[in-house]
């Protein structure tokens, strides 16, 4: 079944090649190609319809304890108005997702995950609620926008009174943008400062209209897929499928800062304790030979395999490719050179520090 | 979408420019292109290398993929373009004018399409 999102007549118009993307009908690219997208975003900003996302809402009196006991990093402490990066473990400490919690109120959490993982989500959350506190997918009233790049903040300026943007990462809060009711929230999946705007599906053309006709004047352009992936390798940050699986747990996976083991129990902590010594870890490497590596291609040291690439991708903003990948601990050391085979070919490469690119606070 | 009205066209979207008889260059059209996306970095066969009908002598990468490059012609390589591997996004902005190889000694062409029914393919593709 292939949906379509609230913005797909925008896709339309502005030329997107769509592609089936978790189910839905998105753009990978518009007219001006994923190079242009990508580079438009670290230098200026892009508008990206992440209205794929899912979001489900946990509410009531044990709200907190329900997020406390399913999710893995600690929201006691977390306030009003914060969002917070979190993985959700099965039994064995596997990856289900990773996922945004927003805290609205004592009473009141929204969780955005992946919408490829939409209904493995919501079935394990269902199964695992108790007390008093409901469990309800709220992801068709939504539609998400995200707008990303160093020039963000100006173009929001320009459809809302500056109070409505939140001034700190990781934050968010509720405002009207050109009239209509948003929940604007500082964060993102490209490496650079931006915000992810929800709005009923009803305002969504017309949120993204404004918001392409007043950033035209700060560079603005409409950005698919293609960049989203290319940005967010860049930055190193992970995606479900390809550095988390069902059975790579988030300290392999070195998210171990959405990890708190001293917090009270939750599901997965037992089994995660036991995997502490785990032989493999996330790497990040630049390819010093000649080819792209993808996905799924082994990795050697002297004809010995040490481990595999999770994503690859020519980098647009280095001009060369770069890949992230499981390696065995004992050979993850920084500069340590590695042979990827491509397609029957050796491609070599290096472990890097990641992210690759991190931006500059100015 | 351009077409070139002098060249010959296969079912993957290659395009084949005969210098003579048994001498042609073969490129990338502009729907193959178009389809890729930006273009990063091609696989070249080395020179003297047997080429044949239909089948890969070559990959090229886009952003986002790899896709095999085929052969229009039974013959051997003889040149690469090499301001090409290096330039890969060059296709991209002049399809017809940038040439992947150029091969000798033909000695059989695979099922080519001329330029009106290589548009009538595409349009049926896209």
């Amino acid at each position: 079944m292939q949906l379509r999102t609230p913005l797909y007549e925008c896709h339309k118009r502005h030329n997107g090649k769509l592609v089936e993307f978790a189910g839905y009908l998105l753009p990978v690219q518009y007219e001006q190609g994923v190079i242009k997208e990508h580079l438009t975003v670290r230098e200026k900003c892009g508008l990206f319809d992440v209205s794929h996302m899912t979001e489900l809402f946990l509410e009531g009196e044990d709200a907190l304890k329900n997020i406390q006991k399913i999710f893995s990093n600690d929201f006691a402490q977390t306030k009003i108005g914060q969002v917070k990066y979190t993985t959700m473990l099965n039994e064995d400490g596997g990856i289900i997702d990773d996922m945004i919690i927003y805290k609205f109120s004592d009473t009141k959490y929204m969780v955005v995950g992946n919408a490829a993982n939409h209904e493995k989500d919501y079935n394990w959350i269902k199964s695992h609620v108790f007390g008093n506190c409901t469990l309800t997918d709220r992801t068709s009233d939504y539609a998400q926008l995200a707008l990303q790049g160093p020039a963000s903040t100006e173009v929001l300026k320009k459809l809302t009174d500056e109070s409505n943007i939140p001034a700190k990462y990781y934050t968010f809060l509720e405002g009207k943008i050109a009239g209509m009711d948003c929940i604007i929230s500082q964060t993102g999946y490209t490496g650079e400062l931006g915000y992810e705007l929800y709005t009923a599906p009803d305002n969504a053309v017309k949120l993204w209209d404004e918001l392409m006709y007043t950033g035209r004047d700060f560079g603005l352009i409409p950005c698919g897929l293609g960049a989203r992936d290319t940005l967010r390798l860049e930055a190193a940050m992970p995606l479900y499928g390809h550095e988390m699986t069902d059975d790579i747990t988030p300290l392999e996976a070195k998210l171990n800062f959405s990890v708190k083991l001293n917090k009270e129990d939750f599901i997965g902590k037992t089994a995660l304790e036991k995997r502490m010594e785990s032989t493999r870890v996330l790497a990040g490497f630049k390819i010093t030979g000649k080819g792209i590596v993808r996905e799924q291609n082994d990795m050697f040291i002297d004809g010995k395999k040490v481990g595999f690439s999770t994503s690859g991708t020519h980098a647009p903003y280095f001009k060369y490719p770069i890949a992230l990948g499981y390696i065995d601990k004992q050979y993850s050391a920084i500069g340590t050179k590695v042979v990827f085979k491509v397609r029957g070919r050796e491609v070599e490469a290096v472990v890097t520090e990641t992210p690759f690119y991190k931006r500059s606070k100015k | 979408m351009e077409i070139n009205k002098d060249m010959k066209y296969s079912k993957t979207h290659e395009w084949v420019k005969f210098l003579d008889d048994t001498t042609a260059l073969i490129g990338l059209t502009d729907f193959a292109q178009e389809q890729l996306g930006d273009l990063i970095f091609i696989n070249m066969p080395a020179e003297g290398d047997e080429v044949s009908c239909d089948t890969p002598f070559g990959d090229i990468e886009s952003v986002k993929a790899v896709s095999d490059i085929n052969s229009p012609v039974d013959g051997i390589v003889a040149e690469v373009n090499e301001e090409i591997a290096e330039n890969p996004e060059n296709i991209n902005s002049d399809p017809y004018g940038s040439w992947i190889i150029k091969v000798s000694n033909i000695t059989e062409i695979c099922d080519l399409m001329d330029a009106d029914s290589y548009e009538r393919f595409c349009q049926e593709e896209a």
